[in-house]
């Protein structure tokens, strides 16, 4: 549902470039410029930018660790709940709490959570699945994903003007700029 | 990665010269995006899905007969079924060992070939669930092995390595799968905006997530492949060691050793990079791929191949000398039984396959040789699951007491079942290869001397 408030009519200006070291370039320049909201999209991981855009380390590491330590705590206490207190046999006279027999399943529980929680939380992090992005909008963000380096001031931005801005990205050198339709 | 751009080092290179992003993206999603299906592909998959059916055949009549249909009979109550499921699970441990270690320990040439690697270690942990799911003789009543309050008030015996077994091996399916899909996330995304079909589009697209390579995502999704290559470091090593369990925690003479969980987990890596190279050399010489799975991997294959396989012949050698030197009858029976028994034939051949010819490795004529590492890779295969057979079977067809001693043959049900499995691993397989990238895309990208940053 459209808000009673006016919403901006582009998401954001893109900029397209030829290789990464144009990206990272023009990304450390939008920094400089004072440019905070925006986003940098590149086919393959490169360290440099997630710094350029002045971002910080990420919470999934404290993620990983929490769920692994439940999945540690949970597993072995399922197995003394189970052997000791829900269904204690007598085997061979080896005591109800018999821990060293414990620690393989213990440990497999751990892997378990943790690797579960490495990947959900990696895409709740990022908030995916997300069925729509604008920048989906722009036909040739296609090549995103084959071999070409993006650059998207975002219009939610304090300092973003369309014509500012644009006039701006015109300075990195890209190969084109265009506006993101919301 | 350290330095990855170091394409060309060590003599051969691992990606060939002149490749750009756009030419590596091409190629690999061309594979998958073409329209037409290539002859051979039908040929294959149609061979492979009858032995699928086979497989179907011989799980339908067991489930309608029972496990009578198999040769096992007691004494020897584990025979192809459970040789069959350590035989799977050592094949699947390569692909893990690939994308999780070598990664952490920067070995970038891994690139080439941890994806199919990955995808191999999940047909392979499927076509091994299948053995135990089945010879539980109720395989619809398998879901009483998890722990889960119910009405018969019975917990599992967390005391027994079986149940450790379920959980590693669930878990390692789980892990695997996981980090086989994480990893194809952004490949998705390549083919979502590649394909030119509108179900291609959709398919793909529900399947990337909306992936749009953002630098953001990017940290994390990195952040995300490092943590889960960590956890599934220790999770390799487990699995096999638990399966190692099955048989060293119980008290038959030649399974009660110390030896069993690492010369299990390094029996399981010569086995799957046997498998790796079974599966490479048919792959990249029919799609073409020698410019990205160069000599350099087949030869690193090898090598691991010779290392692990040194491994596992010293294995051998402990178990016949502990065997001899604890001084106890029934164990020093054992390789006496093993060598000259009536089994001495795979005993035999074992070592052969497994000891004797893999040492040509040594060679750089042989290593360098894609039609020697073929037939050698096959040769491994065979012995790793000779290996199997004999310490199952050899061990509990005579153990302490000669009056119940027996001997063991397969039935055709004991081979269509095995062979069946081979089917079923194969025609996923095919699946694979036609509907996913069979090389990380963006793996590859990230290895391109044009992926390097000038400051």
């Amino acid at each position: 549902m459209m808000t009673a408030r006016a919403r901006p009519a582009v998401y954001g200006l893109m900029a397209e470039f030829d290789d990464p070291t144009s990206l990272i370039n023009a990304t450390h320049g939008a920094y400089r410029a004072g440019y905070r909201c925006m986003d940098a999209y590149s086919p393959y991981p490169i360290e440099e930018l997630h710094e350029a855009l002045g971002s910080h380390h990420t919470r999934l590491p404290l993620v990983v660790l929490i769920g692994g330590l439940c999945g540690c705590l949970g597993g072995y206490a399922l197995q003394y709940w189970a052997s000791v207190v829900a269904y204690p046999v007598n085997i061979g006279g080896k005591p109800l709490h018999s821990w060293p027999a414990f620690i393989p399943v213990t440990f497999e529980c751990t892997i378990l959570v943790a690797a579960l929680s490495c990947v959900l939380g990696m895409l709740a992090l990022n908030g995916l699945p997300q069925p729509y992005h604008p920048v989906f909008n722009v036909p040739r963000f296609a090549l995103a994903s084959r071999n070409r380096f993006f650059l998207c001031i975002e219009s939610r931005d304090p300092k973003f003007d369309v014509e500012a801005t644009r006039h701006f990205l015109e300075t990195l050198d890209p190969r084109e700029v265009t506006a993101v339709a919301d | 990665m350290e330095d990855p751009h170091r394409a060309v080092s060590g003599g051969t290179p691992v990606i060939a010269p002149g490749h750009t992003f756009g030419t590596v993206t091409d190629k690999i999603s061309s594979i998958v995006l073409a329209r037409r299906t290539p002859l051979w592909w039908y040929a294959g998959f149609g061979v492979t899905m009858l032995l699928t059916g086979l497989l179907l055949v011989s799980l339908t009549n067991l489930v309608f007969t029972g496990i009578g249909i198999w040769g096992n009979n007691v004494p020897v109550g584990w025979a192809f079924d459970i040789t069959n499921f350590v035989w799977w699970i050592g094949i699947g441990h390569a692909g893990t060992l690939i994308s999780a270690i070598l990664l952490l320990l920067k070995q970038t040439w891994r690139t080439s070939i941890n994806r199919f690697a990955e995808a191999m270690t999940l047909f392979a942990v499927a076509s091994a669930g299948i053995f135990p799911l089945f010879h539980t003789g109720r395989p619809w009543l398998a879901y009483w092995l998890l722990p889960y309050p119910n009405t018969m008030d019975v917990w599992p015996q967390f005391r027994s390595p079986l149940v450790w077994d379920v959980f590693a091996v669930s878990t390692y399916a789980t892990v695997s799968l996981l980090f086989w899909f994480v990893g194809l996330i952004p490949d998705l995304a390549t083919l979502r905006d590649r394909s030119q079909s509108r179900v291609g589009r959709v398919i793909y697209g529900m399947l990337a997530m909306g992936w749009r390579g953002s630098a953001h995502h990017w940290h994390r999704y990195d952040t995300a492949y490092l943590l889960l290559a960590g956890l599934a470091t220790p999770l390799v090593v487990s699995v096999h060691t638990v399966v190692s369990f099955d048989f060293a925690v119980s008290i038959v003479p030649g399974w009660h050793t110390t030896i069993f969980p690492p010369y299990f987990v390094a029996g399981a890596i010569y086995s799957g990079f046997a498998m790796v190279l079974t599966l490479a050399i048919p792959i990249r010489a029919v799609y073409k791929l020698e410019d990205f799975i160069t000599m350099r991997h087949l030869q690193n294959m090898a090598k691991v191949m010779l290392v692990t396989g040194l491994i596992v012949a010293y294995g051998y050698l402990t178990e016949a000398f502990i065997a001899w030197y604890s001084a106890d009858r029934y164990e020093g029976f054992v390789p006496l039984n093993r060598m000259f028994g009536p089994y001495a034939p795979a005993y035999w051949s074992l070592i052969l396959c497994n000891v004797v010819i893999p040492q040509a490795l040594w060679f750089k004529r042989v290593r360098t040789s894609v039609p020697a590492l073929f037939v050698i890779s096959l040769i491994v295969n065979v012995g790793m699951w000779l290996e199997r057979f004999v310490i199952i079977v050899l061990s509990l067809h005579r153990d302490y007491l000669p009056s119940s001693w027996g001997n063991y043959s397969a039935t055709f049900w004991d081979y269509s079942t095995f062979v069946g499995t081979i089917g079923l691993f194969l025609s996923l397989l095919f699946l694979f290869l036609r509907f996913l990238p069979m090389i990380s895309i963006f793996e590859m990208r990230t290895m391109l001397p044009e992926a390097k940053v000038d400051e």
